[in-house]
C-alpha cells in the first residue's frame, strides 16, 4: 500500500473497511456510487469467507461429536478408555482401552519434537541470520518443497528406505516403529517450524541487531542474547504449530510405525497411533455400532488436542504481535 | 589543515550503495579528544561515515567501502577482531534503540559480551555510565524495568550510557537530539563537554547551532562531498572557505 493510500484512509475515517480507498474529491456522484457498491460487494464477499471458515470448524466438530455422543453419554467407561491398554474392539466381549493408542501417539510425537525442534529452530536461525542472497533463497525454496511432499510419500519413504536402514543400524527384526514414524513426522514438522520461526526472527527490528553489534557483540552473541529472547513467543508458536502437525498426521505414521497396539518402552517398539487406528478401522465398522462410535470419541479427543495446541500457538503469536 | 598524530584518519574514502555513491573523496583527520561537528542536509552521507568507522556498514547488502581508514595509525579494515574494534567506539543512533531487556541489562550488555561476569564490576560500570549520561538519579530505583518503558529522552540517555559502557576511545553521536526535548538536549550537551576530556567525539547533528556550541572543528558534508572542514568559528563565521557552507549555515538553503 502506498503512503498516499494510507493517509487517504486516515484522512477519511468514514471510508468503509476493505480497499481503504475512500471517495476522493473531484469524482462524479455516479462514479462515487459505483465505487461504494464495489466496496460493499468486496466487503460482503470477505465477510462471507471469514464467517464460513468459522462455520466449517464448528461444523466439523459438531458432526464428529454427534457420532460420538450416544456412546460417550451412554455406557462408555471413560476411565477404561483413557487408562486401559486393552483395545479389542472386534471381540465378542469388546473392550475399548485406548491407553496404548494414546501412549503411541504421545511417544511418536514427543520423539518427533525432540528431533524437529532443534533442527527446525537451528535451520530458522541459519536461514534468517547466517545466510544471505543466493544461499538463503535456495534454502527457503528447498524447505518449502519439503512442506509440499504428500504424507503418503513420506509413509512410502518410511517403508522402503527407513525400515531397512533402521533394521541394519539397530539390529532389530522390524524397522517400523516409534523411531521411524518420529523421524518422518520430524521431517514433516520442520518446514513449519522453520518458516514460522524465520518470520518471528525477521520481525525483530534490524536496529536491535545493529545496536548490539555496535557494542561489540559477535553474530552468535547477538542471536543468542538479543534475537532469541526478543523472538521467544514467535519461536514458541512455531514449535507448537509443528506439534499440532505431528499429532494430527495420519498416513505416514500409519505406514511407518508398525501398526501394533502396544505401550512402547523403547523407540524401537512398534506402536499404533490414534490417527492410524481411526483411519484403518473406520471403514470396517458398521455405522452406529459401538466400535464406530468409539472411533469418533477418539476423533473428538484428537480434535480437542490439536485445537488446544493450535489455540495456544495462536494466543502466543498474538502476544508477540502486540508487543 | 593537518592534524598532528591524528586519532582517526580517513583517506580517499568512498562509499557506494550498489550503483549509488553516498560518499566520495573524503579526506579527514580528527585529533585526540576533539569534538568534531558534522553538519549537512539529510542524505549527505553523515550516517554512512559513522558506519564506516565501526564497520557496521559491511552488514548492509550492496554497500561498498574503498579507501583507507585508520585509528591510531592502524587500518581498521585489516583488523581481524571486528568486535574488538567496535568496543573501542561508542555509537548512539538518532532514535533510541532500547534493547528488549532491563535498564541494567542494557548497560551491562557490552561488558558482558566482552566477558565480564563479576557482579560487582558490572554494578560499578552500570552506575558510572548512567551517571555519566545524567540518568542515574532518574532510574536508580528502577534498574530492573524494561528499558523501553522509559521516556524518549531517558531512553536516549540510556543509549548514551550504553555507548559508554565499554569505555570507548571514540564516541559517535548521530543526530542524538532528533527525538528529545530541548531541556534534555542541553543536559546531554553538558555531559558531552565533560566526556571530551576522556574521548574523541563525532557529533553529527541536524542542529547547526549545536555544532557551533560544542565542536572544536566542524565538517560540512553535502551530497557525499566534504565541502569544508575547519575550526568551528571559521565555518560559522563571515568567511568560510566555501560559499555553500555560508549558505547552509545561515539557512539560505537547507
Ligand atoms: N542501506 C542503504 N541502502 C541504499 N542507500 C542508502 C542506504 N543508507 C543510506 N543510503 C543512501 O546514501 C546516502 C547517504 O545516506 P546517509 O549516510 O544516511 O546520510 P545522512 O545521514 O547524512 O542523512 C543517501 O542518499 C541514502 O539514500
Ligand atoms: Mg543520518
Amino acid at each position: 500500500m502506498s503512503r498516499e493510500e494510507v493517509e487517504g484512509a486516515g484522512a477519511n475515517p468514514g471510508a468503509e473497511l476493505g480497499t481503504g480507498l475512500g471517495p476522493r474529491l473531484g469524482r462524479s456522484p455516479a462514479r462515487q456510487r459505483l465505487h461504494r457498491a464495489k466496496e460493499l460487494l468486496i466487503e460482503t464477499v470477505i465477510r462471507v469467507c471469514g464467517v464460513s471458515a468459522v462455520i466449517f470448524v464448528f461444523g466439523i466438530f459438531y458432526f464428529v461429536f454427534r457420532e460420538a455422543a450416544p456412546l460417550l453419554f451412554g455406557g462408555l467407561d471413560l476411565g477404561e478408555l483413557l487408562t486401559s491398554g486393552e483395545w479389542y474392539p472386534d471381540s465378542d466381549n469388546p473392550r475399548y482401552g485406548a491407553f496404548a493408542l494414546i501412549a503411541g501417539t504421545l511417544a511418536v510425537t514427543l520423539l518427533a519434537m525432540l528431533i524437529a525442534v532443534p533442527l527446525g529452530l537451528g535451520a530458522a536461525i541459519f536461514v534468517s541470520e547466517f545466510s544471505r542472497g543466493r544461499t538463503r533463497e535456495i534454502l527457503k525454496i528447498v524447505i518449502e518443497l519439503l512442506a509440499a511432499i504428500p504424507s503418503v510419500v513420506w509413509g512410502f519413504i518410511g517403508l522402503v528406505i527407513m525400515n531397512p536402514l533402521i533394521i541394519d543400524l539397530f539390529d532389530t527384526p522390524v524397522g517400523l516403529n516409534v523411531l521411524n514414524g518420529a523421524i518422518l513426522l520430524a521431517l514433516m514438522s520442520v518446514p513449519i517450524i522453520v518458516s514460522i520461526g524465520e518470520d518471528a526472527l525477521k520481525a525483530v527490528p534490524d536496529t536491535y541487531r545493529e545496536a548490539a553489534e555496535a557494542m561489540g557483540a559477535t553474530r552468535w552473541q547477538v542471536t543468542w542474547r538479543v534475537l532469541l529472547p526478543a523472538a521467544r513467543n514467535g519461536l514458541l508458536a512455531a514449535v507448537l504449530l509443528g506439534v499440532g502437525r505431528a499429532v494430527g498426521e495420519t498416513m505416514a505414521v500409519l505406514m511407518a510405525t508398525g501398526h501394533s497396539v502396544n505401550v512402547p518402552d523403547s523407540p524401537l517398539d512398534s506402536v499404533r497411533t490414534i490417527t492410524a487406528t481411526i483411519a484403518s478401522e473406520l471403514g470396517e465398522t458398521a455405522q452406529g455400532s459401538d466400535h464406530y462410535r468409539v472411533l469418533f470419541v477418539l476423533g473428538s479427543l484428537l480434535f480437542l488436542i490439536t485445537f488446544l495446541v493450535n489455540l495456544t500457538a495462536d494466543l502466543v503469536i498474538r502476544g508477540f504481535k502486540r508487543r | 589543515m593537518v592534524v598532528q598524530h591524528p586519532k582517526i584518519a580517513f583517506r580517499d574514502l568512498k562509499v557506494r550503495y550498489g550503483e549509488k555513491t553516498a560518499l566520495e573523496g573524503i579526506n579527514l583527520e580528527v585529533a585526540k579528544n576533539e569534538i568534531l561537528g558534522i553538519i549537512g542536509p539529510a542524505g549527505s552521507g553523515k550516517t554512512s561515515l559513522l558506519r564506516v568507522l565501526n564497520r557496521t556498514l559491511q552488514n548492509t547488502p550492496g554497500a561498498k567501502v574503498t579507501g583507507d581508514v585508520r585509528i591510531d595509525g592502524e587500518d581498521i579494515h585489516r583488523m581481524r577482531d571486528v568486535s574488538g574494534l567496535r568496543r573501542r567506539i561508542g555509537m548512539v543512533a538518532p532514535l533510541p534503540v532500547g534493547l528488549p531487556m532491563s535498564v541494567y541489562d542494557n548497560v551491562a550488555f557490552a561488558p558482558r559480551m566482552a566477558g565480564v561476569t563479576d557482579k560487582k564490576v558490572l554494578d560499578g560500570v552500570v552506575e558510572r555510565c548512567l551517571r555519566q549520561a545524567a540518568l542515574w538519579e532518574e532510574v536508580e530505583k528502577r534498574l530492573g524495568d524494561l528499558g523501553t518503558k522509559l521516556s524518549g529522552g531517558q531512553q536516549q540517555r540510556l543509549t548514551i550510557a550504553r555507548a559508554l559502557s565499554h569505555s570507548p576511545e571514540i564516541l559517535c553521536l548521530d543526530e542524538f537530539s532528533i527525538a528529545i526535548d530541548p531541556v534534555t538536549t542541553m543536559r546531554i550537551e553538558e555531559v558531552l563537554k565533560e566526556l571530551r576530556k576522556h574521548m574523541t567525539i563525532f557529533l553529527v547533528t541536524n542542529l547547526v547551532q549545536q555544532a557551533r556550541r560544542l565542536a572544536d572543528r566542524t565538517a560540512f558534508l553535502l551530497l557525499g562531498e566534504l565541502v569544508e572542514v575547519g575550526p568551528t568559528e571559521e565555518v560559522f563565521g563571515r568567511n568560510p572557505r566555501d560559499r555553500r557552507t555560508f549558505d547552509y549555515v545561515h539557512g539560505i538553503f537547507g
